[in-house]
């Protein structure tokens, strides 16, 4: 034996001996991932644009999470070539921090939906939502034309934000008090937005999924999806990507 | 039961040559046999290799980073080391596409080919969700092959479409224009008279005097007398026999009813100007291209100065 620092017949006979090893060899690999996470807060990049969801598009997550969408498509372009050159701009960890959960994965059936928002028109969301083989024949997606007949019911949306805001999603005591109020608004180009527009920068005000009379599950994912990956102005965000980790310090 | 193990200590299996561990049970007994060599120095090399992995790459974590490494290595450097590399060897045609006018590269045709690659590569990725594959488009998605353009189909026209898209709200050189929805302004009877006109217009149907009438008050601002539709703001000529929604009675009432608001998103934000100008180039080469208006090509500052007034 080249090196033999204790013979292992004598661990293996003294129960305390083999627990103080077993502890101590936990306790490094433990220690290693456990630790930094108490520094996070100063680890994840500031980006100038990030704002947390409006109702409406909080609302068209929690159906995006309730449909297994993440079960296909990721919310994480990686920094590569390949997923650079087709989906845009790599993914910044400030990008998710508002997800609850979030939406991270490599396992991809369907495409990077990280950058989605503003790529296709409204009408191609809803056509694509009820019928994906309408647009994209070679899609295997399945269709979820119900989302455009089902009402959004949400229950009360001031509780869902405030419980947000306990997690550390910082909302306002006028953004949670408003919630409902805001969630109808977004999807009413007639409604009284101003709020709304002040509360949430570059958010988009209007009916979404092409029936102006009803509110439906369609207005809300349409919306979510319309907004994905468009916060941050990445031609100045560049400057923060710093090619390496000095933008942590 | 277990013996004391001082008493094996010396104590050999004989057909082995391997010491006994003390542990029986009921005759059969443990034997001390060591890891096998090949696995062990394995194991060695690994711890070696880990030891070498922590002084090259980041490995510790620190407060606020980990250790750098001294190759100073990250997943960004070397996307952009990657990203420069590949830059450097598409320099020259995207110099040279940067450099130029969009509506003087139909006259460089060495310069025009290699756009018009690029644009098919970059075309597959952005735009073949609607516009199809082939680009013959479906139902509301425009066929780029045919010769009927909404709005323009040089290839200036088509790189403002590109640049700025059709009916972005929150952009204002987009291309905008808004078609009524004629539902509560024209009653069913004459919406069905203005349908058998403009269904005559290419041949479908008997003219109809009412209908043409109608046409003529409400339609042909946009569309013109002719039905031939207006570019400036979008119109499709309505006497050919290409249809982007659909020209049976049922789809024309529909639109005439509701109106359509087809909806292009801009791509000056989400692509870079010379991917922009190789989709141009793409699409103007695939097969309804035309030619740019003579004074424009002599002066490519006019289309810019176009724009500035919100229409080319």
């Amino acid at each position: 034996m080249a090196f033999r620092i204790i013979e292992h017949g004598k661990l293996e006979r003294n129960v305390a001996l083999l627990g103080l090893f077993a502890l101590v060899t936990v306790a490094i690999g433990g220690l290693v991932q456990i630790t930094p996470l108490f520094w996070i807060d100063s680890t994840i990049e500031k980006v100038e644009g990030m704002r947390p969801y409006t109702p409406l598009e909080q609302a068209g997550r929690n159906i995006y999470v309730r449909e297994g969408c993440y079960v296909c498509h990721s919310q994480m372009v990686r920094p590569f070539r390949d997923e650079v050159e087709r989906y845009g701009p790599y993914s910044l960890a400030a990008e998710s921090m508002y997800d609850h959960p979030f939406q991270w994965g490599s396992k991809r059936t369907g495409p990077d939906l990280a950058r989605v928002g503003g790529r296709y028109s409204d009408e191609w969301h809803r056509e694509h939502l009820k019928d994906p083989r309408a647009v994209v024949p070679e899609s295997i997606m399945p269709p979820y034309a119900f989302l455009a007949d089902r009402d959004l019911d949400v229950g009360d949306m001031s509780k869902q934000l405030a419980a947000l805001s306990n997690v550390g999603v910082p909302y306002s005591k006028e953004a949670i008090t408003e919630a409902n109020a805001d969630l109808v608004a977004q999807a009413d180009p007639n409604a009284d937005s101003a709020g709304l527009k002040k509360r949430y920068a570059k958010v988009q005000v209007r009916d979404f999924d092409g029936n102006p009379t009803r509110l439906t599950e369609m207005d809300a994912l349409v919306a979510y999806l319309q907004m994905l990956g468009t916060l941050v102005d990445h031609k100045k965000a560049a400057a923060q990507q710093v090619p390496n980790a000095e933008v942590a310090k | 039961m277990a013996k004391n193990p001082a008493d094996n200590k010396q104590r050999i299996d004989q057909p082995t040559g391997t010491a006994f561990v003390g542990h029986e049970w009921d005759g059969i007994e443990e034997l001390n046999t060591p890891l096998p060599r090949w696995w062990l120095w394995t194991f060695y090399l690994t711890i070696v290799w880990s030891l070498v992995y922590v002084v090259l790459y980041p490995a510790w974590p620190l407060v606020n980073s980990a250790t750098e490494g001294v190759l100073k290595w990250t997943s960004r450097g070397q996307l952009a080391a990657e990203m420069k590399a590949a830059e450097s060897d598409r320099a020259p045609l995207v110099n040279a596409l940067a450099a130029i006018p969009v509506e003087q590269l139909v006259s460089d045709q060495k310069l025009y080919q290699g756009a018009v690659a690029g644009g098919s590569a970059a075309f597959k990725v952005h735009c073949v969700q609607c516009h199809g594959s082939g680009a013959i488009g479906s139902k509301g998605y425009p066929n780029l092959n045919d010769d009927d353009w909404l709005w323009g189909g040089d290839i200036g026209a088509i790189h403002y479409t590109l640049t700025h898209g059709i009916r972005n709200p929150d952009h204002p050189e987009t291309r905008q224009s808004q078609m009524p929805a004629f539902d509560g302004i024209l009653t069913p009877a004459e919406i069905s008279s203005v349908v058998a006109h403009v269904q005559s217009l290419s041949g479908k149907a008997k003219p109809n005097a009412k209908g043409a009438e109608i046409f003529a008050n409400n339609c042909a601002s946009c569309h013109g007398t002719d039905g031939k539709g207006l570019r400036e703001f979008g119109a499709p000529n309505l006497a050919d026999n290409i249809w982007l929604y659909g020209s049976d009675k049922a789809t024309l009432t529909q639109t005439i009813k509701q109106s359509r608001q087809g909806v292009m998103p801009r791509w000056n934000d989400k692509l870079d100007s010379v991917t922009i100008k190789m989709l141009a180039a793409y699409v103007h080469s695939l097969g309804g291209g035309e030619a740019t208006p003579a004074a424009e090509a002599l002066a490519p500052a006019t289309m810019e100065a176009k724009a500035a007034n919100g229409q080319p």
